[in-house]
């Protein structure tokens, strides 16, 4: 099938949707570098971080591929209104509690998104998606293991774990807010949809938290904090693009 | 005076004056585990150090960055280090071999068996 422009427009939609997601996430997670509550889980939290923008390069690098200036001036020159993120991804860490329960919810949406990409037809994301099979696996056993053991942990700990997930409930349906050519893409085998996507997700999450004793708010009954995909964000992520930038715009021309 | 310290880990720590250096108290600190790190399926695994941890599924997903990250692995085994039995270094002479016993020493054989195969190479050439 011969991608027409409206097929090209939502593949670029979707990558920079991921990419945004990845950068701003693997940013904020980065931030508990040198703060994490034992030195060995301030290791592997920043690693994953580490991880999260090697996967947002990838994608923007097939955005460049795609006609899109590259990775560098994408990712640092933009402002907020011009970011696709998702809301849940600019909020600040806040607490540990808070940064576990985003990680867990995003982790499992990014690794059923890449499963569903793994057999797209766009062959160049097909081979993205595959190479972080393994990584995204990892990430989402560290935030499955965290999970279970907090809910385990006693009433306080159990309590806050509890508190955030309803906190981050919203937020997480947020990811998947519709874009403007869900059609197409479903239609050109390019990706499955949003709406399949939440469902799938649902379908992970739901069980999980049930399993380890949590409460789960009703999808029904949650206001999803969607506009982040169409450049409506909260106050939180401009702050974090100035700081992000920040070295970058004293020479953006300067050699790496 | 309480020590305040840029880095929250410290801060948190309550440290004052008069905290003696190293003195730990139970719970502040959580056991640690002993790393076994599989390169290549078959082979044994290799201890490569150890980790701090609550429980064993904790201290696996610690080990895997730490000493995983840069290293291609297929297999870890994380152990309780306090479940590890020791022999104690004053009784290492248990380990001593008298010179008398050479022959117990595999060497010889070794070797012998890499020049008939030798041997045989050539003269099939």
């Amino acid at each position: 099938m011969e991608f027409t422009e409206r097929h090209v427009e939502g593949l670029k939609e979707l990558l920079y949707k991921m990419a945004d997601d990845l950068l701003i996430i693997g940013h904020r997670n980065s931030e508990w570098t040198g703060l994490g509550p034992m030195l060995e889980e301030d290791i592997a939290f920043s690693s994953m971080a580490q991880d999260k923008i090697g996967q947002s390069l990838a994608l923007f690098e097939l955005l460049h591929e795609l006609g899109e200036s590259d990775p560098d001036t994408v990712a640092f020159t933009r402002n907020a209104p011009q970011f696709h993120c998702s809301q849940l991804v600019e909020l600040p860490i806040g607490e540990y509690d808070f940064s576990m329960v985003r990680h867990f919810f995003f982790d499992h949406a990014e690794a059923i998104r890449f499963g569903m990409l793994s057999e797209t037809v766009f062959e160049p994301l097909a081979m993205v998606a595959k190479k972080f099979k393994g990584e995204i696996k990892y990430h989402t056993m560290h935030a499955d293991i965290f999970m279970q053991k907090l809910a385990a942990g006693g009433e306080e700990s159990f309590g806050r774990m509890q508190q955030a997930i309803n906190e981050n409930f919203g937020l997480a349906l947020g990811m998947f807010e519709p874009g403007d050519f869900e059609a197409e893409l479903i239609e050109a085998g390019i990706f499955g949809g949003e709406a399949e996507l939440q469902q799938r997700w649902l379908d992970k999450v739901v069980p999980l938290l049930t399993s380890y004793g949590y409460m789960v708010p009703s999808v029904d009954a949650v206001e999803p904090a969607f506009g982040g995909r169409k450049g409506v964000h909260t106050p939180h992520l401009q702050p974090l693009l100035d700081e992000m930038t920040e070295v970058f715009s004293i020479d953006p021309g300067a050699d790496w | 005076m309480k020590i305040n310290s840029l880095d929250p880990r410290i801060s948190r720590a309550e440290l004052d004056d008069e905290s003696k250096i190293g003195e730990l108290h139970g719970n502040e600190h959580f056991q640690t585990y002993e790393v076994f790190q599989q390169i290549k399926r078959g082979t044994h695994h290799q201890h490569v150090g150890n980790v701090h941890a609550p429980n064993a599924e904790m201290a696996m997903l610690f080990a895997k960055e730490q000493y995983c990250r840069r290293g291609a692995a297929v297999n870890l085994w994380v152990v309780k280090t306090a479940d590890v039995f020791v022999t104690e270094y004053q009784d290492a002479d248990i380990f001593e071999t008298t010179e008398d016993k050479l022959y117990r020493d595999p060497n010889s054989y070794k070797v012998m068996d890499r020049i008939n195969a030798f041997k045989a190479r050539t003269n099939n050439a």
